[in-house]
Formats: structure tokens, sequence, C-alpha cells
């Protein structure tokens, strides 16, 4: 995964594929960043993300309750065809905004 | 004529879960599919093989049976089997947002599979293991897509 902190925003660029195999690495990069950084923003971008499971679901919602300790908020961004599909049936966008991409 | 037919069988560590969902993709693809309905097959399958992984044999590595068919009217049928701990009750195992896999884990597996595949038939008995059985209608070219 890639990041970029620019003050209050962190966005992590995730890559690959989220399953619950991979989900694990992905958790604790992500934690890693968000206790380093301190944002009040986290973007989690899904562009080069390929596959993923009810495990991104997870690793989501367990992010959204990380940041929520500090009052972060959370947003994810290019969800394109399935990943979106989950995103819906778990009813993400009532803990992160979340934005559709192509 | 005999349908067309493959079996698999794999150890239920967490890396397998790639492997099974791109083996039965490749499978489907004498159907022509879509590829969102690739994407809807991978998803539902590799929830299945996960909850092998995760609840059929939680503190050990077991066996992962994985069959599928290619039934008339286009439909693909999919089966993941385990000998693992058994499901106790299944209606509560399939209550969306039920999990006994801990804070990461969001307890939509069934949801998601149900969502994904036209059918999804599941059969447990406890100490003996479990199996899940999910079809999916894969659209024809002549179909309006």
């Amino acid at each position: 995964m890639r990041i970029n902190s620019t003050g209050e925003v962190l966005t992590v660029y995730l890559q690959g594929e989220i399953d619950h195999h991979t989900a694990r690495d992905m958790r604790e990069g992500i934690d890693k960043a968000i206790s380093f950084y301190m944002p009040s923003l986290l973007i989690l971008d899904f562009a080069e993300i390929s596959f993923m499971d009810s495990s991104g679901i997870g690793l989501v919602m367990g992010r959204y309750k990380n940041l929520k300790k500090n009052g972060a908020k959370l947003s994810l961004c290019n969800l394109k065809g399935n990943i979106y599909k989950i995103m819906k049936l778990a009813g993400i966008e009532r803990l992160a905004e979340i934005e559709k991409g192509d | 004529m005999e349908n067309n037919k493959f079996a698999l069988k794999i150890t239920s560590r967490s890396c397998n879960e790639s492997f099974a969902r791109v083996t039965v993709a490749a499978f489907a693809a004498a159907l022509d599919p879509t590829v969102e309905e690739i994407a809807d097959i991978k998803t539902a399958v590799s929830e299945a093989v996960t909850n092998c992984s995760v609840h059929a044999y939680p503190n050990s590595i077991g066996l992962v049976y994985i069959s599928g068919e290619i039934l008339k009217d286009n439909v693909i049928k999919i089966k993941i089997r385990d000998k693992g701990c058994g499901i106790e009750d299944i209606e509560q195992a399939m209550q969306p947002l039920f999990t006994t896999g801990g804070e990461e884990r969001a307890g939509l597996g069934f949801a998601v599979m149900e969502s994904m595949m036209d059918s999804v038939r599941v059969i447990s008995k406890k100490g003996k293991g479990t199996s899940v059985t999910m079809k999916k209608r894969i659209s024809r070219k002549d179909d309006a897509r």
C-alpha cells in the first residue's frame, strides 16, 4: 500500500486483493499509519483493488472504530463494481462517506 | 451426455482462498460470464472457503472439497464442503452481522453469498462438517444484458 499524508488528511492507497488472508497485513499497515499521523480524516482509496470479499467490510469497520476513538472520520473512494455492491450490502455508508468509482 | 464437472481438494490454509476462487472462475469461464458475474462467483467462493478456514477448522488445518458442475440452462452449481466442527444453528449463522469470528469479521459471509448467487443451501452436522451448495444462472449473449 502507498500512503500520503497532508496534515489532517491521511490517504491510504490499497493495492491487490482483500480477503481473509491479506486483510491482516493491510489492517496492521493502516493502523500503524493512523497512530503515526493521527489524521482527522482517513481516506481509503480502492482504485487498485482487484478483488474484495466481506473481509473488506471487516477491515473498514475495524478502522472506523479505531478512528472514532480520536473523533476522526473515514472516507472510501474509487469503489468499483462488486466492491461498491458489497459495501452497500453492509450499509457502510452509515459509517463512512463513500464515493463510487468508474 | 454427462455434464461438465470438476472436483478439487485443498487444505484450509487462508492462502488457498485465492486459489479456490480463481479456479472456480476459470471453470465458470466456459459459460462466457460477464465481468460482474465472474466477480460474483469469485466473491461467493471466497466467502465459503474463508468460512472453512476460520470456522470449520478454527485451530487446525483440514481439507476443503470444492466441486462444480455445469447444469442445463447455463446454470453453474458449486459445492464447498468441509469435515470440520459443523454449525450448531444454521439459521443464526446465516443472520447478517452474526459472527463468532471476532472484531475484524463483519458477519456478512452468508449474506454476501446469497446476494451474489441465485441460491445458497447449507447443510451442517455438529462435529461432522458443513456443505454449502450455490447455484447461479449465467446470462447468455442473446439475453438482454
